[in-house]
């Protein structure tokens, strides 16, 4: 009964395997950088560069036609220019970063809207190029894997600087000059992490799988390194019971995923370790004993 | 003499354009398959312009000021009905003018998916010839005294139509009874199944719009593999993503490209309906072919 639950789907159909493969390198790479754009504040940057990438898509389009790879490529530059972009006026001016950002991914979204409607097309183009998670080709598989590798090698790089300009970027600008390449590395991840998320599996399961488990990571730990555990064990739970509850039931696999994800979230409201609804209700059991 | 000179240049310019042009009547087609049939009936009386045109996807379309302005200027506003072009009634309200809507599937005897009716009906080119006798009435009321005109235009082209009807039943009989079954990108090609007698299974739903689960894509590929179907088929406006996967896994061939719910432009392979019709019954009779 559990075998055939739990571990047929996958042994039977290739398709549902490559989606694990790719739920997998997913989590590995993702949940890390949800992980630092929550506690940088930006838990919402996700979404505004889903809108972001639009002109250089466009641009794509407009070169060679609909082709994903140029469709790609084009939105990796448009995500690139407006994160850099927005990360260095957020460095050198007063205005913070997600107001920054906010203003360049709407400039960038007018800008591609408008390209789309002077050349005419009547393609929705962003539809075309979100994929589908249960639609992995070769290609597709071995950007994420590239893509989930090169992330943990840079992570690893700038781990330390990153950390620090995350939590007291003051301090480190009195110690270090590594804060602005850590920042704008870290800012280079985001984007291709996400592109790259969109491009394979559409933007609720590239941007969820980025954001829910930070969320869940946060109430059961509090130093960094935990966090980041605890939000790559939730995103391969997720990914796994989701493909599952897809593939039993008929929610489609990307909202099956985040659900998963949030049934995790809420639970880990409720009883988190750390600032958990049930935790702050009874805090006097600490102190017994 | 300035303003003799300019009545002069009107009075030119005026002689220089056909008097039919003036009073052309003035016809908005929400798609390019729609705009293909008001053309045939029309011919040199009417101008015709499309909202969605070739390649484009009428299901998820967000209309720009550019579409109302031509909604505006309409007499005539040809839309398919049957739910599938929700953004329109919002777009010919705000765009005032006074273009009387014409519901080309009137008549049709619709498809019932769940509880919305299924819009693809020109799929069957008998359902095509109640479309085209709709805009004909529509043309000839808008504009009786070309009202003989019309009709003479529409009934070669209602004849053209039952030719390729035929065409289309002669080429489904040549296909051995038990390889009528294919698999498409979604599911538009329910009526074109009912009229002629070839199974479509569609990963996504009647819109392009809705997603599909693991569960349907599980169930599409045990299907094929139990019922040994041979082919599996890719539209013009749709990720092809999806059915190259289930072509991969199963060893079934991509039979092609099927038209759905555009026709290509001027230099595609299907730049009118009957085109269209034609190239898909080509395509799928070359696939299913043993």
């Amino acid at each position: 009964m559990f075998r055939e639950v739990l571990i047929a789907p996958f042994s039977e159909f290739e398709f549902m395997r490559r989606a694990l493969a790719a739920v997998i390198a997913l989590a590995l790479a993702g949940a890390p950088i949800g992980v630092f754009l929550m506690l940088r504040r930006m838990s919402l940057v996700g979404d505004a560069m889903a809108h972001a990438i639009l002109p250089g898509a466009a641009i794509g389009f407009l070169l060679c036609g609909l082709n994903l790879f140029a469709m790609t490529a084009g939105g990796l530059i448009a995500g690139f220019t407006v994160a850099i972009l927005a990360g260095v006026v957020a460095r050198s001016t007063e205005m913070k970063e997600d107001a920054s950002l906010a203003t360049f991914y709407l400039v960038s979204l007018a800008v591609g809207v408008s390209i789309v409607s002077v050349k005419g097309t009547n393609i929705d183009l962003l539809h075309v190029l979100f994929g589908n998670i249960l639609a992995m080709d070769d290609a597709t598989l071995l950007v994420i894997a590239a893509n989930a590798t090169i992330t943990l090698i840079v992570l690893a790089l700038i781990f330390r600087p990153l950390v620090i300009e995350s939590v007291d970027p003051l301090f480190l600008r009195t110690v270090s000059r590594a804060g602005a390449p850590a920042h704008l590395a870290f800012l280079a991840l985001v984007v291709i992490n996400l592109v790259n998320g969109f491009q394979a599996l559409g933007t609720l399961l590239a941007v969820g799988l980025m954001i829910l488990p930070a969320g869940i990571a946060r109430f059961w730990s509090r130093d960094i390194t935990g966090m980041i555990g605890i939000a790559v064990a939730s995103a391969l739970l997720s990914g796994y019971a989701g493909l599952v509850l897809s593939f039993q039931t008929r929610v489609p696999t990307g909202p099956a995923i985040i659900l998963v994800a949030a049934g995790l979230y809420v639970g880990s409201v409720l009883f988190g370790r750390v600032g958990g609804l049930v935790r702050q209700l009874f805090p006097g059991r600490h102190l017994e004993a | 003499m300035r303003r003799l000179l300019l009545s002069l240049l009107g009075l030119m310019l005026a002689a220089a354009v056909p008097v039919r042009a003036q009073d052309r009547l003035n016809v908005v087609a929400s798609f390019s398959i729609l705009a293909d049939f008001v053309r045939n009936v029309g011919g040199d009386r009417v101008d015709v312009t499309t909202l969605v045109g070739p390649d484009g996807d009428v299901h998820v379309y967000t209309p720009a000021p550019a579409d109302a302005s031509k909604v505006a200027a309409a007499k005539l506003l040809v839309i398919n009905g049957l739910g599938l072009e929700g953004w329109l009634p919002r777009l010919a309200q705000s765009a005032g003018g006074q273009a009387t809507i014409v519901t080309a599937t009137r008549g049709v005897t619709p498809i019932i998916i769940g509880s919305a009716p299924d819009p693809h009906a020109w799929q069957s080119v008998l359902n095509a010839k109640i479309y085209v006798a709709n805009i004909r009435d529509a043309l000839v009321k808008a504009d009786p005294a070309a009202a003989a005109a019309f009709a003479a235009r529409a009934n070669a082209y209602l004849a053209r139509l039952a030719g390729l009807d035929l065409e289309v039943r002669a080429a489904v009989a040549q296909i051995a009874p038990s390889r009528r079954q294919v698999i498409s990108t979604h599911n538009a090609f329910g009526y074109f199944a009912k009229a002629y007698g070839i199974d479509f299974i569609a990963p996504s739903g009647v819109s392009t719009e809705s997603e599909a689960s693991a569960r349907d894509i599980a169930a599409i590929i045990s299907q094929i593999r139990r019922l040994r179907i041979p082919a599996v088929f890719l539209e013009n406006i749709s990720d092809p993503r999806l059915i190259e996967r289930i072509a991969a896994e199963t060893g079934v061939k991509v039979g092609g490209t099927l038209y759905s719910d555009s026709l290509t432009g001027e230099n595609g392979d299907s730049p009118t309906y009957i085109d269209m019709v034609r190239h898909n019954i080509r395509t799928l009779t070359s696939a299913l072919a043993e």
